[in-house]
């Protein structure tokens, strides 16, 4: 199919022999291959639309994508940003990774044992339905405004996702690789390590990745309710002084980052621990 | 026409033979209310391919899991070779519907996979599984992810891997249904050249009676609800002859519409 396609792609181009034509059809070209394309202009979109809003305006209070921007280089270079990030990612990295080993772990257990769902299943599902902002305050009592309160509210958001994903994807594991695993004689060692924890990955990355996020919420919340810090500071103070387009320039650059995270560990994931799923 | 058949009256229930390394004695298994096996007797033997054939819910896979030690029975026993099994072990292995394979390993890994389990090292266990990844046609493909294969090339992978541990008995539960029907008939006479070659006991199950008929040294035909053993055919068609020829072969015809009238009752 490719081989056939190609030639007559380069005889229609030599043909036609326009620069325009050219870059027109190696754009399309580029369209039909590569999703990355189309990454670029649903972004390209959602700026443009941005910037059309706030040119309007829809507030006052709303700057432009390009103002937003600029901002956003002016804080990157001026040394605010970088400090910022460097506070915010304490209680961030602190919480996601205990809620990571600590989710993983309980999932798992409560997906292998019966008895380990009906302990702790109920105290997870109350968690994730309630409105954890509601309760950061709690904490805050308890603990006072420093790094164990903010990581607690990291915790407290991404630990109940991460438990009952990683529960859920020990229960779906194929019945019939555990049989498998079984009439080979696997010990139950065995059938964990080499068939259930493999077969679950997908779905417990998939846990991990909402957990990430839930942590990010998390983080926010703690610098936005408990006290000004790190990244929740500046968007309090820019605020403040109705400096708008660095306060939006501080959001946008969180959820970069947590996007980015995200697509980081989606990476990993594939790269590391999905062998088959390297190459198509 | 008399040929075919010439053992079913003489010995119903198809016990008290010399050479059973396969017994299944008094075999009853119910879920709950529903009575799925009642009362199945059967010796397998030594050296033959053993055919479970029924309509759907007739307990066939039912009866291959109990005696793979997969399923427990509510009562009755299964004998290995004299020995009373309860649960799986080293002389028996499961070729599975689904093929079972784990889309995270290779070919190579999943074919080893029953010799990984037992400790065996890898140059080892490597060796074997390339052996048997030879004899079920799928050399090159050793590298290769499950997802990368059709169906039938899945089944074979399934297949290797019951024949690399060296158990004296291959159970499969209905290894073609997965498989499309030309690919169908090209494995079923594969399977007829590695049960020549190795030598081995095999119970299939299968709810094609010309698939039966065709791999078949003995057919136990199981009725449902609750399943039995309704009667025992032992089509004696010559092997040695051409594929084509033995599908045409008048003798194989008349035992698969002798299985069709038994079975046509249970037909909604």
């Amino acid at each position: 199919m490719h081989m056939a396609a190609s030639p007559h792609k380069v005889g229609a181009t030599g043909g036609a022999g326009s620069g325009s034509s050219s870059i027109v059809e190696t754009l399309a070209e580029f369209a039909r291959r590569r999703k990355s394309f189309w990454v670029v202009v649903s972004l390209a979109i959602l700026f443009t639309a941005w910037e059309i809003a706030g040119r309007v305006p829809i507030s006052f209070a709303f700057p432009t994508f390009l103002e937003t921007l600029s901002a956003l280089i002016e804080m990157a270079l001026d040394g605010t940003l970088l400090p910022a990030y460097l506070i915010t990612f304490q209680p961030l990295l602190l919480g996601v990774a205990v809620s990571a080993v600590l989710g993983i772990g309980l999932g798992i257990v409560m997906g292998l044992s019966d008895k380990a769902e009906w302990l702790l299943a109920p105290v997870f599902i109350v968690l994730q339905a309630a409105p954890m902002a509601a309760l950061v305050p709690l904490v805050t009592f308890v603990y006072g405004i420093g790094l164990v309160a903010k990581t607690l509210a990291v915790i407290m958001l991404a630990l109940p996702v991460i438990v009952l994903n990683s529960y859920k994807a020990v229960r779906h594991v194929n019945p019939s690789l555990v049989d498998m695993c079984r009439s080979f004689q696997g010990t139950r060692m065995q059938q964990i390590f080499k068939i259930i924890i493999p077969d679950a990955t997908p779905v417990l990355f998939a846990g991990l990745r909402l957990g990430i996020a839930a942590g990010f919420i998390g983080v926010m919340l703690a610098e936005l309710l408990i006290t000004p810090t790190g990244i929740g500071d500046l968007i309090t103070y820019h605020r403040s002084v109705a400096n708008y387009a660095h306060m939006y320039a501080a959001v946008a650059s969180i959820i970069a980052v947590s996007t980015l995270t995200l697509a980081a560990l989606q990476y990993v994931e594939l790269r590391f621990l999905r062998p088959e799923k390297r190459r198509k | 026409m008399a040929t075919p058949m010439q053992a079913r009256a003489a010995d119903p229930a198809g016990t008290a033979r010399s050479d059973a390394i396969v017994e299944v004695r008094d075999i009853c298994k119910r879920y709950g209310d529903l009575e799925a096996l009642r009362g199945i007797n059967l010796d397998f033997e030594r050296g033959k391919l053993t055919t479970l054939l029924g309509p759907s819910g007739c307990g066939k896979t039912t009866l291959l899991k109990i005696i793979a030690g997969l399923v427990p029975a509510t009562s009755g026993q299964i004998r290995i070779n004299g020995r009373v099994v309860t649960g799986p072990g080293p002389e028996r292995a499961f070729v599975f519907q689904d093929f079972a394979l784990m889309p995270w390993a290779t070919v190579l890994r999943n074919v080893g996979f029953g010799l990984e389990l037992k400790g065996v090292p890898q140059a080892e266990r490597h060796r074997i599984a390339r052996h048997y990844i030879g004899e079920v046609g799928l050399s090159g493909f050793e590298e290769k992810y499950p997802h990368e294969l059709s169906g039938g090339m899945r089944q074979r992978v399934g297949i290797a891997r019951a024949f690399s541990v060296n158990a004296d008995v291959l159970l499969l539960d209905e290894p073609f249904s997965a498989v499309d029907e030309q690919n169908r008939r090209k494995f079923q006479e594969d399977l007829l050249r590695l049960v020549d070659k190795e030598r081995k006991t095999f119970l299939f199950v299968t709810h094609s009676i010309e698939e039966a008929v065709y791999v078949s040294d003995r057919i136990v035909l199981l009725s449902p609800r609750p399943g039995r053993v309704s009667q025992i055919i032992e089509p004696a068609i010559d092997r040695t002859a051409a594929p084509d020829v033995i599908r045409r072969d008048k003798g194989y015809l008349d035992v698969v519409e002798e299985i069709w009238q038994g079975l046509r009752q249970y037909a909604e």
